[in-house]
C-alpha cells in the first residue's frame, strides 16, 4: 500500500442491513472494527461484543467518596474546628448531617459518571478521521456505517473493500488517516 | 418497546405520527434552529421575556441600593413572596427531570420527545428559584457565607440550619441537571454540527458535540450513563422538595411544624412542574407545527400525571388540617383556623379551587384531548401552586404564639416586580434556547420509528 | 481693605455663619467661608492683639483662641476637603478633672432633671466627657434610683440636631453680644418707669437660685411682672389647698404604709411628680412571696385606662366630672364631709363608696386617698378631708410649704398678662422657656396677644411657635449644658451640674435673668455657687458644696413637714348637679410620652409605645366601644370634635375600657414649629382647652366627617386567650389556697425529656463555677410605665425607625411591654394586664438552630449571643423566634450620618448597620465590663453588680437580673417561687427569662 489509509468504511441506509454486516464481519475475523450510527443500537453492541464497561464502578467509587467528603466535613466543622453550643444541641448531631451526606453522595457520582463517559469514550476528541468521508456527515442523520479499520491484521485493502461489496452497502469508502 | 405501534385500537394515541424517517425527523427538528427566518412568535415571546428581565433588573437594583425594607416584610413575617417564588420555582423544576430520569428507567418511552425542553425548563426554573435565596438577604453580597470555605473569620456554616441543606441541595440540583442535560444533548449537537452551513455554528456545535461521532463503542457507554445518571438524578429529584420542605418542617412556627411536608412538597412539585410542560409545549408544537412529535397522547399523559399528583395535594390538604385537628395543640389549631377562615382566607379558598377542584375536569377525555382547556387548566395550576407556598409561608409566620406580636404582611409593588421580572428571566432564557438548541431529542425521537427496529432472522 | 461694609466679616459673623450651618456642612461652610474676601483680609492682619479686638465676646481671651482655631481649620482645609464628617468631639470639655478619666470607662455624675419644674435626681453616664445615658440617682428621694421615661430621653434632646443654634433677631442670625447690648438699652429704659413695661413668663420655677434672682429683680424693677404658666401643672391641687387650707400646701404620700388606696383618676404610679417613688413604695406593698401575704388593695377610678387603672383590684371606669360626685359619697361614708350633689345617673358610684369607704375605715392610718392632678379642686378639697379623718395625716400623707417658689394661681397670671397686653402696657416680654403661644388656653389668643407686646424675647431649646412671634430668639442651654437647681417633690435641693460644655453656645434662664441683675457679668456656675454659699453657715462651704455636688441631692432641705388646719367651710361649696345632656364629656391630659408637647422632637418618646394603648407618633381621640358604636365610627375614621364653637378634626381609637359618654385627648401633639420628627405628627388638641375648663367639661360634641386615619401601633392583639397560658393570674386568695393555682394547668416538659445530653451551664473545663444569667420578671409589680423601653433604647443604641416604619411593623425596641385585656375587647371593663418582653435566652433556643452562618450561638453562661457582623440577614432566626423578640434593620435605620447624635451612641454597643438582625442581650456589654473588674480584682461578681438597662430604670423593682447558679441571689430566689413560670414553656424552649404570675387582691364584699 502505497499511501496509508485508516480503513474501510461502509454505509447502510438502515439499521438491520448494519447490523447484519457487522455481523458478517466479525464471523469473518475482522476484529478492529466499528459501527457509526444516528441514535443506539442494542443488536449492535452484542453484534460488536461491547458490552462490559467500567462506568458503574467509577460512578460507585465516586459517590462513596462524596458521601465520606460530606459527613467528614459536616464532623470536623462542628466538632473539632469550631466547637460551640448551637441551641442546646450536642456538638456531633448526626441527623442533621444525612441530608447534606446525601446531597455530595449524588453530586460527587454524578460528576464522575460523566467525566468516566467522557473518559471511556476518549472525548473531546477534536480530529478523527473517519470525518475524511464526505458523507459520513450523513452518521447523525439518516446513514450507518461499518468501518474495518487498518489496524485490523487481517486487513487488506482489496479484499476488505471486496468483502464489504459483497454486503450490499449504498457505496464503499476509503478513509484517509 | 413502543407496543403502541403494533396495537391497531390505538392509533390515536399514537406518540409519533405516521410517515416519518430518519431523515424528516431530523430536519424538522433541526431545521427550527438552523433556519434562517425566525417567526414572529419567537420574537414576541423574546421581547415579552427581556422586557419583563429589565423590570426584574430594576428591582433588584432597587433592592440593593436600600434593603429589603421595599418589599412588605415585616416582624413577624419575616419571610414573604421571595421564598414563596424560591419554593414555586424549585417545584416547577421537578417535571423535567421527573421526566427525563423517571420515566426513563420506567421505560416509558414517549417521554423521548417532550424530555429536552422539559429538562431546559428545570433548569431554568431552578436559575429562577436559586436567585432568591440571594435576593432575600438582608446583605446579599456576603451570600458565600453560606458556603464551607476557608476562612479567617475562623467561623463555618451552621450544617444544622436547613437554609445550609437548601444551599447544597439546590447546587447539587442544578449541577446534576446540567450534567445530565449536556450528555443528553451532545448526539444532537453532533447532528447540528453536520447539518449548518454557517461556518461559525458549525465551529461551536463542533466544540460543544466534543467530536461525537455515533460510534457503537460510545453508544453503549453512553446508555449506561444516561441509565446511572438516571438513577442517580431520581433519588435527588425525590431529595431536593424535601429539603425544601425542611425549611419550613424545622421550624416550629406552627402550621410549618409538621413531619408530612415532605412527601406534600414533593407531590406538589410535581404537579406545578408537569402543569408548567404543559403551559410551554402546547403553544410550541403549535407554533412550530410539532402535533407530530408531540402527540395529543403526549399532552394527556401529562394530564393524567397532573390528575394524580393534583389527588395526592389534595389529600394534603386534607391531612394537613386533620393533623392540626389531631395534635390538639392550641396553636397548631390556631395555625389551621387562620389559614382557613383568618385574614388570608381568599387566598385560601382561592387555591383550594384552583389545585383541587379544577383539576377534577381532568377526569373527563374530552377535556384531556382539548389542548386549549388543557393549556388553561394548568396556568390555573400554576397559579394554584403559588397561593400555596404564599399561604404556607405568610399565614403561618403572621399568626403564631404570642398574639401580641401578630401582624399582617402587605406586598409591595416591588414584591411582584421581583416574581413577575423571573418569569421574564425564564422566558428569556426558554426562547433562547428553543431559538439555538434543539428543543426535542432527535436522536431519541428517531429510536421511536418503526424503521428503527432491527428485524432480526432468527436472531440469538 | 476692609472699610467696604458687605466685605467686612469679624469672628462673631464667622461664629454666627458656622452655627446656622449646622452638623456636617460644618466644615465645607467653612470652606466657603475661607473663600470669602472677607475671611481672606481677617487672615491677613497679622497681629493677634488686633485679632482680640474683633471679639464681641465678654470673654476677650475668647477672640484670639477663635481667631487661632478658624485660622488653623481654614488652612488645614486643603488636606481636610475630603474629610466632610470631622468629628466635633473635640469641643468637648471634660467636666471632671481628666485624671479622673480612664479610656473605655464611662463617669458618673449626679444631676436633676425637671419636668414642670420638680427635680427628679438622676445619674448621667459620660464617655468621654459626652453623657450617653441617664439613670437614676439611688441618694434621690423622688427617683431611689429608677428613672422616668423624661429624664431617661433628655440625653436625645440634648443632642437634637433641630435645636436652636444661635441668637436670632427676627429670624436673622445674630450673637449673643448684640441681644446683650439691646438687652441693656432696653433695661435703661425700664429703669427710668421701675420697669412697669416688663413682663417675665417662667414656667413654674422651683429653683431657689432662680427664685433668688427674680426677687432681686423684683427689687430693681418694683413694676415689673412675674408670671409662670405650666399648662400641665397641678393648678387643682393649688386652688384646692388654698380652699381646704386657706394657704398654699405642698401634698406627697407614703405608699408604703397603705393597705387600702384609693385613686380617684390619679395616675400616680406612673405620671406626676415622685410617681417613681410612689411605684416602688406601692408594689413593695405588692410583692408577694413564700412567708410575706399581704397585699395592699387598690381602688382607682378614671374615665380612661392607664398604667395606675391596670394595677387595679378594682378599676372603675368612671367620667371625670363623676370622680367629684364618688368622692363626695366616699367622703359621706367615712363622715369627712356631708352633701355633695346626687345625679342618680350613675347608681354604681354610691355602691362603691360604701364598699370603698367600709374598706378605708378597717384601715384608718394605713391608707390613701389620692385624687388625681387633673380633678377639680373640690376632689381635692375632700381628699385632704378624706385622709384627715382616717388619720392618715403624718403616716401616709403628708403636709409642706409648697416647693415652689412662688406658687400663684398661674391660669390668673397669665390671663393678668394678658390683660397688660391688652392695654399695651408691655415693653419688654422675657419668656424664658416654655411655649406659651402652643399651650396657653385657646381663648387666650397668646399668639396675637403676646405681639401687642413691644419687644419679645424668647428663650428655648428649638424655634418653635412661640419663638415666631418673638423678634429676639435666643438658644437654650440644656439642663445637661449649664448648672442649676431645683427642689423635689419634698423640697429636697438637687445641684444640676453641666455634662457638656453647650453644644451650641445656649444659656440658661439663669444666666439671663442674672443679665437683669446689677451684676450682668456672672456666669452660671459662680451665680448658683455665690446663693448657695449665702446659704450655707459655716466655714466648712467647699466641702459642702463639693459633697452637694456629688451626690445630687443637698441633705436637709426637703421641706419640714406640717399639719394644717382644714377650713371646714371650704367643703361646703357643693358643685351643682352635671348632666351630659345628650352630649359628651370631654378629658384634656397630657400625652403620656411627649408631656405637654416639649418631647415633640423627641423620636425615642415619640416611638415609644404609649401605655395600655401601644400606639406610637399620635394621639387620638379616645373613646367607649359603644359610643363609637352610636357615632357609627371605628378606630381610624375621622370626626368632628365641637366643644364652645370651637372645632377639631381628629381621628377615633376605640379604647377598651374606657369610660362611655366620655372622650380623651391628649395634648401636645399637633406641632407646626417643633422640628422634623415634631411636625405633623397627630393633631393639636390645645384649641379646644379653655381657660373655663382646663381638664374636663361635658358638652363635647363629635360627629363623623369623610376620611380615614391610619395609627401606628406596636400591638394588633391584645385579647387575652387563656388557652394559651400567656400570663399566669390569679387572686391573693385563690394563691393562698393553692400557689399553682395560678399556672391554670399550663405544662411544663421536665427537662429530662429529651434524647440529647444537656449543656452544663455549671462549671467550667476546670471545674470551676460558671456563671449562669437569668432574668425574672415580677407581673404583680411592673405597671407598664415604659421606663425600661426607652433605657434600654438608650443604652442600646437602638434606632428610631419613624411612624410609616412602625406601621409597617418594623419598629426596633428590643424590649416591649405587651398590654392585653382579660375578656373581650368589648368588655366595659376588661381587667389589664402588662407583661414586658425582653429576649427569654432561650436554653434551647430556636433562633440559633436554623441560623445558616452561626450568627447566634449560645455563650457559656446561657446567653443568646448575636453577632451582628457575622449575620447575613435571612431573618430565619425572627420566623423561628415563638416571642418574636428579633428585630430587624430593613434599611440603613441606624443614623450614621448627623454628627451630634454621634456623640449620644454607647460607645460599648454596636451601631447596627443595614441588613442585619438585633436583639436584647441582657445588656452583654455591661456583663463584660463587670467580669473583667472582678477578674482584675480576682474575684466573683457580687450578686447585684450587673444592673440591666430595663433592670436600673424599673420603678417597682419588677425586672431582676442576675447569676443563677448562686442559690442566693436575688433572681434564684424570685425564681424559686410558686408563682414563677417560662412563657411559653410548654415547647420546651428553656427560656432564661421567666415570670412570676400576677395576683389581684379584691374588696371580698365588692360583689356581695
Amino acid at each position: 500500500m502505497n499511501k496509508p489509509v485508516y480503513g474501510l468504511m461502509a454505509e447502510f441506509d438502515n439499521p438491520t442491513a448494519l447490523v447484519a454486516a457487522a455481523r458478517a464481519a466479525r464471523e469473518k475475523g475482522y476484529r478492529k472494527l466499528d459501527a457509526y450510527t444516528p441514535f443506539p443500537i442494542e443488536e449492535l453492541s452484542d453484534a460488536l461484543h461491547l458490552h462490559h464497561n467500567k462506568l458503574p464502578l467509577i460512578v460507585l467509587i465516586g459517590g462513596i467518596l462524596g458521601g465520606l467528603t460530606g459527613y467528614l466535613l459536616q464532623y470536623y466543622v462542628t466538632v473539632i474546628y469550631f466547637p460551640i453550643n448551637i441551641a442546646g444541641r450536642p456538638l456531633h448531631s448526626w441527623p442533621a448531617y444525612i441530608i447534606i451526606t446525601f446531597e455530595l453522595t449524588i453530586l460527587f457520582a454524578a460528576i464522575s459518571c460523566v467525566l468516566g463517559l467522557l473518559a471511556l469514550c476518549g472525548l473531546p476528541m477534536p480530529y478523527h478521521p473517519t470525518f475524511n468521508v464526505p458523507r459520513f456527515a450523513l452518521a447523525s442523520r439518516n446513514r450507518f456505517f461499518l468501518c474495518i479499520e487498518a489496524r485490523d491484521p487481517l486487513f487488506d485493502t482489496k479484499q476488505t473493500s471486496e468483502f464489504l461489496e459483497s454486503l450490499e452497502p449504498r457505496e464503499v469508502s476509503e478513509v484517509a488517516p | 418497546m413502543a407496543e403502541e405501534l403494533q396495537d391497531p385500537h390505538v392509533a390515536s394515541k399514537k406518540i409519533i405520527a405516521p410517515g416519518y424517517t430518519f431523515g424528516t425527523v431530523t430536519d424538522q427538528i433541526a431545521t427550527v434552529v438552523l433556519t434562517k427566518r425566525t417567526p414572529v412568535f419567537w420574537f414576541g415571546g423574546f421581547a415579552a421575556g427581556l422586557v419583563l428581565l429589565f423590570l426584574f433588573l430594576l428591582a433588584v437594583g432597587l433592592l440593593f441600593a436600600k434593603g429589603v425594607g421595599i418589599w412588605g416584610l415585616r416582624t413577624p413575617v419575616m419571610w414573604g413572596f421571595a421564598i414563596t417564588n424560591f419554593v414555586w420555582w424549585i417545584g416547577i423544576g421537578h417535571a423535567g427531570t421527573l421526566i427525563s430520569a423517571i420515566l426513563l428507567l420506567l421505560n416509558q418511552r414517549w417521554r423521548n420527545s417532550i424530555n429536552r425542553f422539559a429538562e431546559a425548563m428545570t433548569l431554568f426554573a431552578v436559575a429562577c428559584a436559586g436567585m432568591f435565596p440571594l435576593l432575600h438577604l438582608g446583605r446579599p453580597w456576603l451570600f458565600y457565607w453560606l458556603f464551607p470555605y476557608p476562612n479567617t473569620m475562623g467561623v463555618q456554616p451552621n450544617f444544622r440550619s436547613p437554609l445550609v441543606w437548601d444551599v447544597f441541595a439546590v447546587s447539587t440540583y442544578a449541577t446534576v441537571s446540567l450534567l445530565f442535560w449536556f450528555v443528553g444533548l451532545m448526539p444532537d449537537l453532533a447532528t447540528l454540527r453536520d447539518r449548518t452551513h454557517n461556518r461559525f455554528a458549525r465551529f461551536t456545535y463542533g466544540i460543544l458535540a466534543m467530536g461525537w461521532r455515533g460510534s457503537a463503542k460510545h453508544w453503549s457507554i453512553y446508555e449506561t450513563a444516561s441509565l446511572l445518571l438516571a438513577g442517580i438524578a431520581t433519588p435527588l429529584v425525590l431529595s431536593v422538595h424535601t429539603v425544601v420542605s425542611f425549611d419550613f418542617t424545622i421550624a416550629i412556627v406552627p402550621g410549618w411544624h409538621s413531619t408530612f411536608f415532605p412527601p406534600y412538597f414533593v407531590a406538589g412539585a410535581i404537579y406545578s412542574g408537569f402543569a408548567m410542560v404543559l403551559a410551554l409545549a402546547i403553544p410550541l408544537r403549535s407554533v412550530y407545527g410539532l402535533e407530530g412529535l408531540i402527540t395529543d397522547r403526549h399532552l394527556e399523559n401529562s394530564a393524567k400525571v397532573m390528575l394524580a399528583t393534583g389527588l395526592i395535594v389534595g389529600y394534603s390538604y386534607m391531612m394537613e388540617f386533620f393533623n392540626g385537628w389531631y395534635t390538639s395543640n392550641v396553636y397548631e389549631h390556631a395555625a389551621i383556623w387562620n389559614r382557613m377562615f383568618g385574614p388570608y382566607k381568599t387566598a385560601y379558598w382561592f387555591l383550594i379551587t384552583c389545585n383541587i377542584v379544577a383539576p377534577q375536569l381532568l377526569w373527563f377525555k374530552q377535556i384531556r384531548q382539548k389542548p386549549a382547556l388543557l393549556f388553561m387548566s394548568s396556568i390555573v395550576v400554576l397559579i394554584g401552586m403559588w397561593l400555596e407556598r404564599y399561604v404556607i409561608i405568610v399565614s403561618s409566620l403572621a399568626q403564631d404564639y404570642l398574639p401580641s406580636s401578630w401582624g399582617i404582611f402587605r406586598a409591595t409593588k416591588w414584591d411582584w416586580f421581583t416574581y413577575v421580572g423571573t418569569i421574564g428571566l425564564f422566558l428569556f432564557l426558554f426562547f433562547l434556547f428553543i431559538r439555538l438548541l434543539p428543543m426535542i431529542s432527535i436522536f431519541e425521537v428517531r429510536t421511536l420509528l418503526p424503521q428503527a427496529k432491527v428485524e432480526e432472522e432468527g436472531g440469538n | 481693605m476692609s472699610n467696604n461694609p458687605e466685605n467686612h466679616l469679624d469672628l462673631a459673623t464667622v461664629r454666627d455663619r458656622l452655627r446656622s450651618t449646622g452638623g456636617r456642612k460644618y466644615w465645607r461652610s467653612l470652606d466657603e467661608l475661607a473663600a470669602t474676601p472677607g475671611f481672606a483680609d481677617l487672615l491677613h492682619r497679622e497681629f493677634p492683639r488686633q485679632a482680640i479686638g474683633w471679639s464681641d465676646d465678654e470673654n476677650p481671651g475668647e477672640g484670639r483662641r477663635n481667631f487661632l482655631k478658624l485660622m488653623g481649620a481654614s488652612l488645614a482645609l486643603a488636606g481636610l476637603t475630603a474629610c466632610t464628617r470631622q468629628p466635633t468631639e473635640h469641643i468637648v470639655p471634660y467636666v471632671r478633672q481628666p485624671e479622673e478619666l480612664i479610656p473605655g470607662r464611662p463617669l458618673f455624675f449626679a444631676s436633676a432633671a425637671t419636668l414642670g419644674g420638680v427635680a427628679n435626681g438622676v445619674l448621667v453616664e459620660s464617655h468621654e466627657g459626652r453623657p450617653t445615658k441617664i439613670e437614676g440617682n439611688p441618694e434621690h428621694p423622688a427617683t431611689l434610683g429608677a428613672c422616668d421615661i423624661f429624664s431617661q430621653a433628655s440625653v436625645l434632646q440634648l443632642y437634637d440636631p433641630d435645636r436652636a443654634q444661635a441668637p436670632t433677631l427676627n429670624g436673622e442670625i445674630s450673637g449673643w453680644g448684640s441681644f446683650f447690648g439691646s438687652l441693656r438699652a432696653m433695661l435703661t429704659a425700664q429703669k427710668a418707669k421701675n420697669g412697669a413695661g416688663l413682663r417675665i413668663l417662667t414656667e413654674t420655677i422651683t429653683s431657689p437660685t432662680v427664685a433668688e434672682q427674680l426677687k432681686g429683680i423684683q427689687k430693681l424693677y418694683p413694676a415689673a411682672k412675674w408670671h409662670q404658666w405650666e399648662p400641665a401643672g397641678p393648678h387643682s391641687a393649688r386652688a384646692a389647698s388654698m380652699q381646704a387650707f386657706g394657704q398654699p400646701q405642698n401634698t406627697y404620700y407614703d405608699f408604703s404604709k397603705a393597705d387600702v388606696v384609693v385613686a380617684l383618676d390619679s395616675d400616680f404610679l406612673a405620671s406626676g411628680v415622685a410617681s417613681l417613688r410612689y411605684a416602688r413604695q406601692f408594689s413593695a406593698r405588692r410583692r408577694v412571696s413564700e412567708g410575706k401575704t399581704n397585699m395592699n388593695r387598690l381602688y382607682v377610678a378614671e374615665p380612661m385606662p392607664t398604667a395606675t387603672g391596670s394595677k387595679a383590684d378594682h378599676r372603675m371606669p368612671l367620667r371625670a366630672g363623676d370622680v367629684e360626685e364618688l368622692t363626695w359619697a366616699l367622703a359621706t361614708t367615712v363622715q369627712a364631709a356631708a352633701g355633695g350633689p346626687k345625679t342618680n345617673d350613675n347608681g354604681d358610684i354610691y355602691r362603691w363608696a360604701e364598699k370603698i369607704g367600709a374598706d378605708l375605715l378597717r384601715s384608718k392610718g394605713a391608707s390613701v386617698v389620692i385624687a388625681g392632678e387633673y380633678q377639680s379642686p373640690m376632689v381635692h378639697a375632700l381628699a385632704h378631708a378624706i385622709n384627715a379623718k382616717l388619720g392618715n395625716v403624718g403616716t401616709t400623707v403628708f403636709y409642706t410649704d409648697p416647693i415652689e417658689a412662688n406658687p400663684t394661681d398661674q391660669l390668673a397670671s397669665l390671663q393678668d398678662l394678658a390683660k397688660d397686653l391688652d392695654s399695651g402696657v408691655v415693653d419688654v416680654l422675657l419668656i424664658l422657656s416654655g411655649n406659651p403661644v402652643f399651650t396657653a388656653p385657646a381663648d387666650l389668643g397668646m399668639a396675637a396677644r403676646i405681639q401687642k407686646a413691644k419687644t419679645r424675647v424668647h428663650l428655648s431649646l428649638f424655634r418653635d411657635e412661640t419663638s415666631q412671634v418673638c423678634q429676639w430668639h435666643l438658644p437654650e442651654a440644656h439642663f445637661l449644658e449649664s448648672w442649676g437647681d431645683a427642689r423635689a417633690f419634698d423640697g429636697t435641693v438637687s445641684i444640676q451640674q453641666p455634662l457638656i460644655a453647650p453644644l451650641y453656645q445656649g444659656r440658661s434662664a439663669c444666666e439671663i435673668l442674672q443679665s437683669l441683675s446689677e451684676s450682668p457679668e456672672m456666669n452660671p456656675y459662680v451665680i448658683v455657687k455665690n446663693y448657695w454659699s449665702s446659704q450655707h453657715a459655716g466655714a466648712d462651704f467647699d466641702a459642702w458644696w463639693r459633697r452637694a455636688v456629688h451626690d445630687g441631692v443637698i441633705a436637709g432641705t426637703a421641706l419640714p413637714q406640717k399639719t394644717p388646719a382644714l377650713h371646714g367651710e371650704g367643703l361646703t361649696a357643693h358643685a351643682q348637679k352635671r348632666t351630659l345632656g345628650g352630649k359628651l364629656e370631654v378629658n384634656f391630659r397630657p400625652d403620656p410620652t411627649i408631656y405637654d408637647g416639649r418631647f415633640a422632637n423627641n423620636g425615642w418618646l415619640q416611638e415609644l409605645p404609649k401605655p395600655i394603648t401601644k400606639m406610637t407618633w399620635d394621639n387620638a381621640v379616645y373613646m367607649n366601644p359603644g359610643d363609637a358604636h352610636r357615632l357609627g365610627v371605628e378606630t381610624g375614621s375621622m370626626v368632628e370634635l365641637s366643644y364652645e364653637g370651637r372645632r377639631l378634626k381628629a381621628p377615633v381609637r376605640i379604647q377598651p375600657g374606657h369610660v362611655d359618654g366620655s372622650v380623651t385627648l391628649h395634648f401636645g401633639y399637633g406641632r407646626t414649629h417643633g422640628g422634623r420628627s415634631a411636625n405633623g405628627a397627630g393633631f393639636d388638641v390645645y384649641p379646644l382647652r379653655t381657660s373655663k375648663a382646663l381638664w374636663q367639661d361635658v358638652g363635647l360634641e363629635a360627629s363623623k366627617v369623610s376620611g380615614s386615619y391610619e395609627f401606628a401601633d406596636t400591638q394588633m392583639e391584645g385579647v387575652l386567650d387563656p388557652a394559651r397560658h400567656i400570663i399566669h393570674k390569679g387572686t391573693i386568695a385563690e394563691y393562698l389556697k393553692d400557689p399553682e393555682a395560678v399556672h391554670d394547668g399550663a405544662e411544663a416538659p421536665a427537662k429530662s425529656l429529651t434524647l440529647y445530653p444537656g449543656f452544663n451551664y455549671q462549671t467550667d473545663e476546670e471545674g470551676r463555677p460558671k456563671y449562669a444569667w437569668g432574668m425574672a420578671i415580677d407581673l404583680n409589680s411592673c405597671t407598664g410605665c415604659t421606663a425600661c423601653i426607652v433605657a434600654c433604647q438608650a443604652e442600646n443604641n437602638i434606632a428610631v425607625v419613624g411612624k410609616d416604619q412602625v406601621r409597617r411593623g418594623r419598629n426596633m425596641q428590643w424590649l416591649r411591654v405587651d398590654t392585653y385585656y382579660a375578656g373581650t375587647a368589648e368588655d366595659p371593663n376588661p381587667e389589664f394586664y402588662n407583661q414586658p418582653i425582653p429576649c427569654m435566652q432561650c436554653e434551647n433556643a430556636p433562633c440559633e438552630l436554623v441560623c445558616p452562618v452561626q450568627a447566634t450561638s449560645h455563650s457559656a453562661e446561657g446567653l443568646n449571643d448575636m453577632v451582628y457582623n457575622r449575620c447575613v440577614g435571612t431573618r430565619y432566626c425572627s420566623n423561628n423566634c415563638p416571642y418574636k423578640v428579633r428585630r430587624f434593620n430593613f434599611y440603613l435605620f441606624s443614623d450614621y450620618e448627623t454628627p451630634s447624635l454621634k456623640l449620644l451612641h454607647n460607645p460599648d454597643v454596636t451601631v447596627r448597620s443595614r441588613g442585619v438582625m438585633e436583639k436584647c442581650t441582657y445588656c452583654v456589654q455591661r456583663i463584660n465590663a463587670a467580669k473583667m473588674d472582678a477578674e482584675k480584682q480576682d474575684r466573683r461578681l457580687q450578686d447585684g453588680e450587673i444592673q440591666t438597662a430595663c433592670q436600673a430604670s424599673c420603678p417597682t423593682e419588677a425586672i431582676i437580673f442576675g447569676d443563677i447558679n448562686d442559690p442566693n441571689s436575688r433572681v434564684s430566689k424570685m425564681k424559686s417561687q410558686k408563682r414563677n413560670y417560662g412563657l411559653l414553656e410548654d415547647i420546651n424552649t428553656r427560656p432564661r427569662t421567666t415570670y412570676l404570675a400576677t395576683l389581684r387582691n379584691p374588696n371580698p364584699e365588692w360583689e356581695s
